[in-house]
């Protein structure tokens, strides 16, 4: 079965012909080329590869190309390109969040999604906002100081 | 204006790139004419293959075996030994063996048609634990006891002190298998080029790669060519095995004389890669009437699945470090590695350490409880000090600070007022462990074996090239180097590039490993940075290559194990806090402090992303990460939904400090660190558990389900 599906994948509207059980993360690797979002459990567990879904964050590994039909997609190659995303970018490289780096590109989807939830937020909030988002190199700390220092930085921005 | 010490920290040369998304890793690459792979493995245990039955394949799709290694080649991978198999022939050690690689344009279709491929065995019985291994379980596969190393250090006379003893405390320690969970999965591709191939991999070491498949098709060094790939994260995860990926790739590189990409799923590399070897560690110590340790022997056993690859190195460092950084009279250490039907053990952070490390460390609270003395009093009484001896009979050359980190870190966390507020069995509880690593390759292998060089370019536009074969794979080397090297130089650090290594370019520095590429490979770059500061005006375009030298005076001799087998080590201090529910016995960890000799920081944050990754690694080793193994159906845990490593919400941030004690070989005094931090932590949990529950824990991991069965 194969079906166009509209949506909006940062700020350009696009269209696609293809399986609606393809996987949002194939289609975005594949067919767009946008290869920041990684791929690392397959199953939703671990974060690399989050975008945002009109303003959500969702793993795309779980995510079936039908559910996506008329929806607003930003991934790290969209958020890059804002203000809000330069300021994460930049304080994540600061404050030493970035290791082996292949969470990173989620991490920082998962930032800008706790940020606009919490602009000011505290240390439990910045935890519990990574929570879904698996690092195996920093033990976390230092990622969930650079989103505070993001945070600081960017004031009013959020 | 005063120079900044080497250690203010510097934005990390790759992080934009990573942050941003724009890094390529190996799945980002794309060739025109590329073709994917998928490994077809064994479904057993144990036995032979009888029949291997294919369903029809398309145009264009190739099934690859060893029947495709050419006359001249070997199915061989060398790694340090040579008895891993490429391809698997006849008989099949362990479920996940190689047998062969289904090549083909279309990934689904592959996916498809390898679910399709039935392969009919004749099953055998299988030893999968250490105690099968040693018992030889369905016969031996291995020699005639299924060891693959045996051997035995001795400092002093062990029986004398037997004869001695007041009494004689027997104590068995158990760890489990540990998967290295990089984000990033096993990944590489072979691209035939001409007479050669071209092999890009996720690896730790390119020059380990080269040398371990170019016999496969009987092709010389030079005509493998190694380019490493943005690395995410190996841990020694990346060190032998991406072997076992591109060997197979470049057998069916030259059968379909196009690239070859193969990526493994997260569910592949969960079940089918190597992990950190179980232990089995029995102490018997013996006591004099007042309680002195007079000796220990210890009978170190480590499981090292179906092939040997580096275990035979990896017990070495084991039984090094049996004794800790402790000073013990009289020991007598044995090591074996069994063979096993399991997936092969391999390299992981610490390398053997971690686990002698946290038995000794358990052990010590043990002698202390059956002595009715406080543990850390116990273990401050043979702390290890410069000048003394070690365990094989070597000397420790620094000054040894480990009082120094013993006061910051029970500072730091209150030791002193909480070990006596949480009495026994309170549900609260604080632990202390302390640890050591012996840096870079043991005894003269640096010198011996390793032979490292590094080179560096001067161009033409006045940048200079890091060209060695040392690998970024997320430790912060490429900074480090670049901090080195411009540090050296006197140039800013813009002006220096240091990019992943191709080994057709770069000089061999040896592998990424043992925690020597600061400690070691810095020091040679450090020299030919001198070299090139000499000549900076000379020439515009022109290279400084200098060479490893071998301090004086640390004798060793490989064969027996004695001597120095450490010219200098990194040392820890970790303090874990918890609480146990009472109904649950789940355990949450309310306070971490660590205090680390590891020299001189060259780069505080890169040093402190380290500390803190290392410990949190760590603790998931002793908290959270089992991993069971089933004889029909292999490891049980293989996704991140059920082999559970830590989140941002199961730890607390850290506190952590450093005493600098400068290494006189280092560069800018610096020691290596990257698997000492890994070291301790673990031990230091289960201490705090112990008294929380006021239980004796003699094996990691302890979830909340192994607690229970302790208690109930």
């Amino acid at each position: 079965m194969i079906r166009e599906i509209q949506f909006t994948l940062n700020g350009e509207v696009v269209a696609l012909t293809c399986d609606p059980l393809k996987r949002l993360l194939d289609v975005l690797r594949e067919d767009f080329g946008l290869t920041g979002t990684k791929e690392a459990c397959g199953e939703g567990e671990c974060g690399a590869c989050s975008v945002l879904k009109d303003g959500k964050i969702i793993t795309t590994c779980m995510v079936p190309m039908g559910a996506v039909h008329g929806c607003e997609i930003m991934t790290i190659e969209g958020l890059r390109e804002t203000q809000r995303g330069r300021v994460i970018i930049e304080a994540f490289a600061d404050g030493g969040a970035v290791q082996c780096g292949f969470c990173i590109p989620g991490m920082v989807i998962a930032a800008e999604s706790l940020l606009e939830e919490h602009p000011e937020p505290t240390e439990e909030q910045i935890r519990l906002g990574i929570s879904g988002n698996l690092c195996r190199c920093t033990g976390y700390d230092l990622i969930v100081e650079s989103i505070r220092l993001a945070a600081q930085r960017g004031k009013g921005l959020w | 204006m005063a120079k900044k010490p080497i250690g203010t920290p510097l934005r990390r040369t790759d992080a934009i790139a990573k942050a941003s998304g724009t890094e390529k890793y190996l799945s980002d690459m794309q060739f025109d004419d590329m073709l994917y792979a998928r490994m077809v493995r064994s479904g057993i245990s144990r036995g032979t293959i009888q029949d291997i039955s294919l369903p029809p394949l398309p145009d264009g799709y190739y099934f690859i075996t060893y029947k495709d290694i050419p006359e001249g080649g070997k199915n061989e991978l060398v790694m340090i030994k040579s008895d891993y198999r490429c391809f698997a022939e006849q008989d099949v050690r362990y479920i996940g063996e190689t047998i062969g690689l289904l090549v083909g344009p279309n990934r689904s279709e592959l996916a498809d048609l390898v679910d399709k491929i039935s392969i009919t065995y004749n099953e055998e019985t299988p030893a999968i634990t250490i105690e099968e291994g040693l018992a030889c379980t369905g016969g031996p596969f291995v020699g005639t006891d299924n060891l693959f190393c045996d051997f035995t250090i001795n400092k002093g006379d062990i029986e004398d002190v037997f004869t001695r003893a007041d009494r004689i405390i027997e104590d068995e320690i158990i760890t489990g298998w540990q998967e290295h969970v990089h984000l990033e999965t096993n990944a590489a591709l072979a691209q035939p080029s001409g007479d050669s191939y071209i092999i890009y991999a996720s690896a730790q070491c390119p020059f380990y790669v080269r040398k371990s498949i170019a016999g496969l098709l009987g092709l010389s060094y030079e005509q493998v060519i190694v380019r490493q790939t943005t690395t995410g994260g190996a841990f020694g995860g990346k060190e032998h095995f991406p072997d076992v990926l591109a060997g197979p790739l470049l057998v069916a590189a030259s059968v379909v004389k196009r690239p070859v990409q193969l990526v493994f799923d997260r569910h592949e590399d969960g079940a089918y890669s190597v992990k950190r070897h179980p232990s089995r560690t029995i102490f018997k110590t013996a006591l004099a009437a007042d309680g002195t340790i007079l000796g220990m022997d210890i009978d170190v056993v480590y499981n090292a699945g179906g092939y040997e690859s580096c275990s035979y190195v990896v017990l070495q460092r084991g039984v090094f470090h049996a004794t800790g950084v402790y000073n013990i009279g009289v020991s007598r250490v044995r090591g074996r590695a069994v063979a096993t039907n399991t997936f092969p053990s391999d390299a992981f952070r610490g390398f053997g350490a971690p686990q002698t490390l946290f038995a000794i460390e358990t052990h010590m609270c043990h002698l202390a409880n059956e002595l009715g003395v406080d543990p850390l009093e116990l273990k401050k009484q043979y702390f290890l000090k410069q000048g003394d001896s070690t365990v094989t009979n070597g000397h420790i050359f620094e000054k040894v600070v480990l009082s120094e980190m013993l006061n910051q870190v029970k500072t730091a966390s209150d030791y002193d007022r909480k070990i006596k507020e949480y009495t026994l069995g309170s549900g609260k509880g604080i632990g202390i462990a302390f640890y050591n690593h012996g840096g870079a390759f043991t005894g003269n292998g640096e010198q011996m074996i390793i032979k490292a060089k590094a080179r560096l370019h001067k161009r033409a536009d006045g940048i200079v090239e890091i060209l060695v074969g040392s690998t970024e794979m997320g430790q912060g080397l490429q900074t480090a180097f670049t901090k080195i090297v411009a540090d050296t130089l006197e140039i800013g650090t813009d002006r220096i590039v240091y990019p992943n290594p191709d080994t057709s370019v770069v000089a061999d520095s040896g592998p990424t490993v043992a925690s020597r590429s600061t400690m070691i490979v810095g020091k040679i770059l450090e020299r030919a940075a001198l070299e090139m500061k000499n000549r900076w005006n000379e020439d515009t375009d022109f290279s400084t290559e200098a060479q490893y030298e071998h301090p004086e005076g640390h004798p060793w001799d490989q064969n027996t194990f004695q001597g120095d087998a450490y010219i200098a080590y990194g040392w820890g201090a970790c303090v874990v806090e918890v609480s146990v529910d009472p109904l649950t016995y789940e355990v949450q960890t309310t306070g971490i402090w660590s205090s680390h000799d590891i020299g001189v920081p060259i780069d505080e944050l890169v040093v402190q992303g380290q500390i803190n990754g290392g410990i949190i690694q760590s603790l998931g080793y002793a908290a959270m990460e089992k991993l069971d193994y089933h004889p029909k159906k292999g490891f049980k845990q293989i996704g991140l939904s059920d082999y559970i490593i830590p989140t941002s919400m199961d730890f607390p941030s850290q506190q952590w400090d450093l005493v600098h004690n400068p290494y006189p070989y280092g560069p800018s005094g610096a020691k290596g660190m990257g698997e000492l931090v890994f070291n301790g932590a673990s031990a230091a949990f289960v201490d705090a558990v112990s008294r929380a529950i006021d239980c004796e824990i003699r094996e990691i991991p302890i979830p909340p389900e192994t607690i229970t069965e302790l208690l109930v």
